[in-house]
């Protein structure tokens, strides 16, 4: 029963929609969250053979839709029910409105509709109606308390998607016109055939070239990144939590490892996506170390991390691949969970600028504690997850041959660990700040995924041993080597 | 007789300048008129090259209804009140010179484009695609219908969060 995974949010959507407005209200948080669990539980569940899910899937003959779901799968399913839970709890705490929150909880939901469905999407065309759907409602999320800010970072945002969206359509059209077809297994079969000629085979070349660039730009990869810091610190901070946690990811990374090794078939390593990833770890890094304002400088160490990943696709073995995909599940925990971090000074404090903050670790001592464990993670410090799949992408670009980018990835990771102390520093240790003698812990709403996800970040990293052997080895069979 | 050839071209050129007409318009209704006027060349031109459903869809979607919304959209809201002929003059020369670079990069391109004459080896016929539309919107592309209906749940949810309000205040304060 794949299919729930989208089929599952829209009836909650139109369900909620159609009920009485005061009883929709107060349940579009709880319909949320019991899906979002329901959804993580199932995933986590599904047996790991994949097509046998499906086999008797009766919704797959309604929509006549083949699916491929394989482990990959899995781990965005299940990245994507974290973050999407997590920006429920923040967003019951931080928007005050009952009508506004009821619209958020109803976005978040059609957003996770559209991941879901680029998840399972095995055809070009389904896939951009998908990446259009998470588009469109990541613009509304982020304009949706209409600040002036918001609007202009959704205004961005609206103009280099409707770039990306060009160049992935053109691309489209191109690869129609030389395959017939845009469903994934049967481009991949023409264009590793090795029967095109070499006119075919430029116009190929340039035609994954645009899809890629409108990849980098939808996953705000450097130098394509100019809309997202201002997308996400001008963003509410619980649009924020969800679009910083997943969106990019699923839009652009997760896309590009998924036709990477299913439509474009690429098995070696790739000097652009290294030159790209090890560009992002670099200007994400160093724009962070500059940034004065909380969110903004989260949302360049997303650069800096999502370059990470890249390098490890670029790399095309098992091990930087297998990293990679891990990475971005961890990245998707430990980045949610210092966004809610920051949903949690922004609220209790009233400010994100770290000039303004200080000293706060000892009246939010559950926040405090929670962003040391998300920022030595980010940082890739053992024994935490961040440092397992850190370890195992530089292994691997590392056997790859691409030593330079090894040692470069490895070096700015002290940059990383650089920006996050300064952070740690200005926001939560030290002397007390003026103004902040009455700050409190934040309330449950916000304690509740912090603990999730610190648990998930440390329990990662300790059974890590253990995870290899059941969940990063079976991944390697995504990347048949 | 006018060759395909150049009956492309020469709608290409009128849409690439009713194109720009529509960025370069300090008025909005005008603006939207000449967009929508690029939209029946573009539809005439895809017409020409042997698609008349794309046409059809192109003329009545792109040219007639989001003309209609633009419209009716702009007739709700007052035009802004600085609208002196010198000041609209300025802002017209302003703009042109702002957007100058790009018909001579898109003139450029085409020359580079029409010289280097782009044969693709390969383009689907109706032997390749022997469905008919209907079959291919209900039944091949059956999911993205889906995706489409739930694009405009997105679209709603956008029309109620960004314009709700101005509704609101618009009618004096009564929902």
């Amino acid at each position: 029963m794949i299919t729930l995974y989208i089929a599952l949010p829209l009836a909650v959507v139109l369900l909620l929609n159609l009920s009485p407005r005061r009883t929709a209200n107060a349940l579009s948080l709880w319909c949320g969250l019991v899906l979002t669990v329901f959804a993580g539980a199932y995933t986590l569940a599904m047996p790991h053979v994949p097509g046998l899910a499906d086999a008797f899937d009766p919704a797959n003959r309604v929509l006549q839709w083949k699916i491929e779901a394989g482990n990959l799968a899995g781990v965005m399913f299940l990245s994507i029910a974290l973050v999407v839970f997590s920006a429920f709890w923040v967003g019951r705490y931080l928007i005050a409105d009952s009508n506004r929150r009821f619209i958020f909880n109803n976005l978040l939901l059609l957003c996770m509709t559209g991941m879901n469905g680029i998840v399972l999407s095995n055809d070009l065309f389904t896939l951009y109606v998908f990446l259009e759907v998470v588009a469109a409602s990541s613009f509304i999320l982020i304009a949706l308390e209409r600040t002036n800010a918001g609007l202009e970072g959704a205004f961005k945002y609206v103009l280099l998607s409707a770039v990306a969206t060009v160049l992935v359509l053109s691309s489209m059209a191109l690869i129609f016109v030389l395959v017939g077809s845009l469903d994934y297994g049967t481009v991949k079969a023409v264009l590793t055939s090795g029967q095109l000629d070499a006119a075919t085979s430029r116009f190929v070349t340039f035609a994954i070239g645009l899809f890629v660039v409108g990849l980098f730009i939808k996953g705000g990869m450097v130098p394509f990144h100019g809309w997202l810091p201002d997308a996400y610190s001008s963003a509410p901070t619980a649009s924020s939590v969800l679009l910083g946690g997943i969106v990019t990811k699923a839009a652009g990374v997760f896309t590009l490892i998924q036709l990477a090794q299913n439509v474009f078939g690429w098995d070696k390593p790739s000097p652009v996506l290294l030159a790209v990833g090890t560009l992002s770890i670099a200007v994400g890094a160093f724009a962070a170390l500059g940034q004065r304002n909380f969110k903004r400088m989260l949302a360049y160490s997303s650069i800096s991390q999502i370059g990470y990943i890249i390098i490890g696709l670029g790399a095309a073995n098992e091990v930087a691949v297998v990293g990679a995909i891990l990475h971005l599940f961890n990245h998707s925990t430990f980045k949610t969970l210092l966004f809610v971090n920051s949903a949690a000074v922004e609220k209790q404090a009233g400010t994100v600028d770290m000039d303004k903050l200080g000293g706060l670790a000892n009246k939010m001592p559950v926040t405090g504690f929670t962003s040391v464990l998300a920022m030595l993670s980010t940082a890739g410090v053992p024994p935490l997850s961040g440092f397992w799949s850190k370890l195992l992408i530089v292994l691997g670009v590392w056997l790859s041959g691409a030593h330079a980018v090894a040692v470069t990835a490895i070096l700015l990771s002290v940059v990383t660990l650089a920006y996050f102390l300064s952070m740690q520093r200005r926001v939560f240790f030290g002397r007390l700040a003026p103004g902040l003698e009455g700050v409190k812990e934040a309330g449950g709403w916000l304690l509740v995924p912090e603990i999730v996800l610190a648990v998930i970040t440390l329990g990662l990293g300790l059974t890590m041993p253990w995870f290899f052997n059941t969940f990063l080895v079976p991944l390697r069979s995504l990347w048949s080597l | 007789m006018l060759s395909l050839g150049t009956i492309l071209l020469i709608l290409l050129v009128l849409m690439v300048l009713s194109a720009l007409w529509a960025v370069m318009a300090t008025d909005l209704l005008r603006s939207t008129i000449a967009l929508a006027l690029t939209s029946v060349f573009l539809a005439i031109a895809i017409y020409m090259m042997g698609a008349p459903l794309a046409a059809v869809f192109e003329l009545s979607v792109c040219a007639g209804l989001i003309t209609v919304v633009f419209i009716s959209a702009i007739s709700m809201i007052k035009p802004e009140g600085n609208t002196r002929k010198e000041d609209l003059a300025r802002k017209r020369r302003k703009r042109l010179k702002k957007y100058i670079p790009l018909p001579i990069l898109l003139a450029v391109a085409g020359v580079l484009l029409w010289l280097n004459r782009v044969d693709l080896p390969f383009t689907p016929d109706a032997d390749v695609f022997p469905l008919t539309l209907s079959e291919i919107m209900w039944d091949v592309r059956r999911v993205d219908i889906a995706g489409q209906a739930v694009m405009i749940l997105v679209g709603v949810f956008g029309i109620v969060v960004l314009f709700k309000e101005f509704v609101r205040r618009g009618k004096g304060g009564e929902e």
